[in-house]
């Protein structure tokens, strides 16, 4: 079985690409699951399970969907082997700018949308950073020359990635891009003993673990002060 | 490799200045560089923890990045290696899996090809397979070649360079910027030597173009449809890295189509153009017929077609004069009434 990790920030078009990719993969005669990951919602297992794909979703309500993930990515892919998948997608809302769901040598795209402004690859952080492709969406409703800019600042932040423009509508360029996702060499039975590409943040405070008071004397852990002195 | 350590004890400095382009790579990557007189060791070593997740990689996959970045730009500007005098277009198969009615369709720089055919009969595939220089790994199972030779594979993947520009009636300008703002930043992104001249070549192609002026202050969501377009035209001509466009329809109203072409293939551009209406598919120099997935033709404008042409662009005119009539609050004339009044302006 192959294993590809998708993130990306909400409505960037992470499900309308997988879906038309599926379509390209299924005509291939590939058996094709996914597990969605978000956090306290999503119908997205509804629109894949009309396409015919087998679905499972996971919500990681008060946790981080990105650490909510890794805990429970070995399960997810001893669900593939179950269906016999030859590949399984996982789909994470990038709802957690500091933590990606990347693993080491599992393949890792980033999508991302021509709609969500220039300075948006700055922001996102390693979910953009440490990909393997960054798949850039909504080109048909913007210019050429806000796509030539984005796509650059997009290659400014991930130097290494190979940067692909996918349509979520018409699926121009899917069929292109799902031929970088299965290769028929790969064999994952096992995330365990991997690594994740990033680790998640140190960031561990009282509030993490429930306290609710506001003050100096409940913020224990790791607590980090804003800056505002003059400059 | 050898300059990844190298760069690793360089100063900020001296990498900015050995290549300039890295300055906005610091910014975008946020590592907050107080003091460019120290080496990337030693901005490293002087970070904390939590600093350093905040910048994500450490020292040796930020020096990857940096090299991969340097690398890529390095392409980028060795703009040589990317000249496409020549296209060529290899058969496939339609969607039978019958081989197409030709063998090798060659497109040289400068050239505009018109694409025809029903709505689902393959024209979208077919511009596909150009921008995926495809090498018989696509539905169709055709072949791109470039300048005679298999292209490289960056025209796929690099983010700053695609083989294809588009331009289709759907698209927007979204940034809140004013015209000469928004060309600056197109043309920074390009790293062009003579920003303030390239620019200002633009705006006034675009108003040359354009039905109705306007000025270097607008803001780009404000500008009318007619407007939009032409400044798109314009930049993508003047300022797009890609040496092929493929445009779908230009609609009739508020541009001056044949200048808007002239202009794209003046700029040794490959024009590509996808089209429905007889006067477009008639500037072509020829015209691909596109039928069940594949090309059941392709047809050289005659002498006679360009003939044809001017006498279409007169209906028009007629068309157009009748609208503005109308619009503007003026008595209807018969057909050759307004046919006579063309011919006299
Ligand atoms: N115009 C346009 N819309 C798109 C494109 N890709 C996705 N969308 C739309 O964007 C919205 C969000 O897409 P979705 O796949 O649900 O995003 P997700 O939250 O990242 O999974 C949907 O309405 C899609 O139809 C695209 O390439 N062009
Ligand atoms: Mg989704
Ligand atoms: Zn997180
Ligand atoms: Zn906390």
């Amino acid at each position: 079985m192959n294993l590809v990790t998708f993130s990306g920030p909400p409505s960037s078009g992470k499900t309308a690409v997988i879906l038309k990719t599926i379509e390209a993969i299924q005509q291939r005669g590939l058996n094709v699951g996914v597990v969605k990951f978000d956090c306290l919602y999503t119908d997205d297992d509804e629109l894949y399970r009309k396409a015919g794909v087998p679905v499972k979703k996971g919500l990681s309500g008060s946790l981080c969907p990105d650490h909510y993930f890794v805990s429970n990515i070995e399960e997810v892919v001893q669900w593939g082997r179950e269906k016999e998948l030859d590949l399984l997608i996982t789909e994470s809302a990038g709802l957690c700018n500091r933590c990606s769901p990347y693993i080491k040598d599992i393949k890792a795209i980033c999508v991302i949308d021509n709609l969500s402004g220039i300075n948006t690859p700055k922001k996102i952080g390693p979910m953009l950073k440490t990909a393997d492709i960054v798949v850039i969406t909504k080109g048909d409703i913007v210019s050429q020359a806000e796509r030539e800019v984005f796509a650059s600042r997009v290659s400014t932040v991930n130097p290494d990635a190979m940067v692909m423009n996918v349509n979520g509508l018409t699926g121009q360029g899917a069929y292109e891009f799902s031929t970088l996702l299965f290769d028929e060499n790969d064999h994952i039975d096992t995330v365990t003993g991997k690594k994740l590409r990033f680790s998640m943040p140190s960031a561990m405070c009282s509030y993490c673990l429930g306290e609710t008071r506001i003050g100096e004397e409940h913020q224990l852990g790791n607590v980090r002060k804003i800056e505002l002195g003059d400059e | 490799m050898i300059i990844k350590d190298k760069l690793k004890s360089s100063t900020v400095n001296e990498i900015i200045e050995q290549y300039p382009y890295t300055e906005s790579f610091f910014e975008d990557q946020k590592l907050a560089v107080d003091d460019q007189e120290k080496t990337l060791e030693e901005i490293y070593a002087g970070l904390t923890v939590e600093e350093r997740e905040d910048v994500v990689f450490d020292l040796d996959q930020f020096a990857d990045s940096l090299s991969s970045h340097i690398k890529n730009m390095q392409e980028f500007l060795g703009e040589n290696d990317s000249v496409v005098a020549k296209l060529s277009i290899l058969a496939g198969n339609n969607k039978d899996g019958k081989k197409e009615n030709y063998d090798k369709l060659d497109i040289h720089s400068g050239e505009i090809i018109s694409i025809v055919g029903p709505t689902g009969s393959g024209k979208s595939r077919l511009l596909a397979d150009i921008e995926w220089t495809a090498q018989g790994d696509t539905p169709t199972e055709r072949q791109i070649l470039i300048n005679d030779e298999v292209p490289d594979k960056k025209w796929r993947f690099t983010g700053g360079k695609k083989l294809v520009a588009q331009l289709s009636q759907n698209m927007n300008f979204v940034m809140d910027l004013s015209v000469i703002e928004f060309l600056n930043l197109h043309a920074e992104s390009r790293l062009i030597d003579n920003q303030a001249e390239v620019v200002e070549r633009i705006f006034n192609e675009a108003n040359r173009l354009a039905g109705e002026q306007f000025g270097r202050e607008a803001q780009i969501t404000s500008l009318s449809g007619g407007q939009s377009r032409a400044l798109m035209i314009a930049d993508t001509a003047i300022l797009s890295s890609s040496p092929i466009i493929l445009i779908d329809e230009i609609e009739n109203a508020g541009i001056d189509r044949e200048k808007a072409l002239e202009l794209l293939v003046g700029e040794e551009k490959i024009v590509l153009m996808a089209t429905h209406d007889p006067i477009l598919a008639l500037m072509g120099d020829k015209r691909i017929i596109i039928n069940n997935g594949g090309i059941k033709n392709i047809i050289d404008t005659t002498a006679e077609e360009k003939e044809l042409m001017q006498e279409l662009k007169v209906l028009d005119k007629v068309l157009t004069d009748l609208r503005n009539d109308l619009r503007y609050g003026k008595n209807l004339s018969r057909i050759s009434e307004e046919l006579a009044a063309v011919k006299n302006t």
